[in-house]
């Protein structure tokens, strides 16, 4: 079938009284022609390109431009301390939202999710929760077949991309999947998940894309912690009971609508919001162009 | 688009646009051209020419023409490796009109007498297109397998390709021909579903008509394996 809204998707699973991800992963078999080992060997495939990334980082590498590196080491060696506010968890995702991030502006290997620039969302999420916690590489597969659905119908539906969207379209897709991932991994309902979907999207709704000097780095790199941290924090929401009060697939059309009316500035062309500062117009001046 | 448009590609950062879409155009430009690239002369427009310094933009297109793919982490250093390699490339600014502001216009030239002119555009998520070929206008995109055949524009040649890809059973999905004039040279492109042999592109190579032949295969994903 094809994946048009969150609804479709879950009136699928229940008329099939199988589960949201396998219908996703049935319709990846269809739409690429491949059978059921194929899809999930290429999920495997994808989800060890995110461990081996993270493992890659070292915090001694900059940017091409120098703008950006080292912050996910920084947090890291804070968190070590003991001293992070947040603590635990919460201070790890920080952490690892910040490497993945830098590595991809440092011109290392990463997987896009949805997009190049929000590479850091997903994997922040579910790194340290599969380090902590006794979760099986099934559990995984299963959080990622939800996650990049929920990411098919809002690219669907709406937008991925900065220059379409605004930065909503792409930290903010990358939470509602990260927030749909989280939930699956801790066992909640695919409803459950619907709603952390739906309020991942709506507290990051308006979201400008407003990267300095045209770069993937200034504020990109920590943009992915609030989209990672906010993804936490719905799926925690929706774990506790507490549900959207506008429907999933509302919100998403919402965010589209949003993005359509953003003005161009806003939509990753550097003529606005922080690329627009006087620092960041400095940054521009000064950038090597050909 | 498929899940795994959302869920990668598994890329070299920082951008699926301006860097892995600009290995893809530098790789699309190698297997058009045909044989190693010796020398390139680069040409970037619009966001390539404005941003691409500071998305590696250049190292990737660069990196392409030498092979690599857009997960290749050897992108960051391709300037090196173009030297390793014996690739002299020059790099510049350029402002084609109507162009998509990813645009990149290349010149390659490889070993005995091959040259190729190719302009494409990265179009977003790593996808790419192939909009000019030696000077005639095209259209395909590299998500295919893709034949490109140089032919005289003169009757039979084309029946004759589809023929022998119709006894071969290989099912064309897209085709499309071009030509600078009536009576000149003429390209043909071809997007199959399955894969060509090589001695199944070398058939083809020997029909009377037919100049030239590039095939491109689609993406073999590599990483993983």
């Amino acid at each position: 079938m094809a994946l048009d809204s969150i609804r479709e998707i879950l009136d699928e699973a229940h008329a099939s009284g199988t589960s949201f991800w396998e219908v996703v992963l049935q319709a990846d078999m269809e739409e690429r022609q491949v059978t059921r080992e194929a899809s999930m060997a290429k999920m495997l495939t994808t989800w060890m390109a995110m461990e081996e990334a993270a493992d890659a980082y070292t915090g001694t590498r900059k940017s091409v431009s120098g703008l950006v590196g080292g912050d996910g080491m920084k947090m890291r060696q804070y968190n070590f301390r003991g001293e992070a506010l947040s603590g635990g968890y919460v201070s790890e995702v920080i952490a690892e939202a910040l490497s993945m991030a830098e590595s991809n502006a440092c011109m290392r290997r990463i997987v896009a999710c949805p997009t190049a620039g929000a590479c850091g969302v997903m994997p922040a999420v579910m790194l340290p929760l599969v380090k902590n916690y006794d979760i099986k590489q099934r559990q995984i597969l299963e959080a990622l077949y939800v996650a990049s659905g929920v990411g098919i119908v809002i690219a669907k539906k709406a937008c991925i991309a900065g220059a379409s969207g605004g930065c909503q379209a792409e930290i903010g897709t990358a939470s509602g999947m990260a927030a749909a991932a989280l939930v699956k991994l801790r066992g909640g309902s695919d409803e459950t998940a619907a709603h952390a979907v739906a309020m991942a999207l709506s507290n990051l709704m308006g979201l400008v894309c407003d990267p300095i000097a045209g770069l993937v780095e200034v504020p990109c790199v920590k943009r992915n912690v609030i989209g990672a941290v906010n993804a936490v924090s719905a799926a925690d929401m929706a774990m506790a009971g507490i549900e959207s009060f506008v429907p999933v697939d509302e919100v998403i059309e919402a965010m589209g609508e949003v993005g359509r009316h953003m003005p161009v500035e806003y939509r990753e062309t550097a003529l606005g919001g922080l690329a627009n500062t006087p620092t960041g117009r400095a940054v521009k001046d000064s950038m090597r162009r050909l | 688009m498929d899940l795994f448009d959302i869920l990668g590609p598994i890329m070299v950062g920082p951008s699926s646009s301006h860097t892995a879409g600009a290995a893809r155009i530098g790789n699309m430009a190698r297997t058009l051209l045909g044989t190693t690239p010796r020398r390139a002369a680069i040409h970037l427009h619009g966001s390539f020419a404005e941003t691409g310094l500071g998305h590696g933009t250049d190292l990737a297109i660069i990196g392409g023409l030498l092979g690599m793919k857009p997960d290749d982490l050897r992108i960051p250093f391709a300037l090196e490796e173009a030297e390793k390699e014996g690739l002299e490339y020059t790099l510049d600014a350029v402002d084609l009109r109507d162009a998509h502001p990813n645009t990149a216009l290349i010149e390659l030239w490889g070993d005995g007498d091959a040259h190729l002119v190719v302009q494409a555009c990265s179009i977003g998520g790593g996808a790419i297109e192939v909009h000019m070929l030696d000077g005639i206008e095209v259209f395909f995109t590299g998500d295919h397998n893709t034949l490109v055949i140089r032919n005289q524009d003169e009757f039979g040649t084309l029946a004759a390709v589809t023929t022998i890809l119709n006894q071969l059973h290989i099912n064309v999905g897209n085709m499309s021909v071009h030509r600078d004039r009536r009576g000149g040279d003429a390209l043909m492109v071809l997007e199959t579903d399955q894969h060509l042999k090589p001695s199944q592109v070398q058939f083809l190579r020997e029909l009377p008509g037919v100049i030239s032949i590039t095939y491109f295969d689609k993406e073999v994903e590599t990483y993983g394996t």
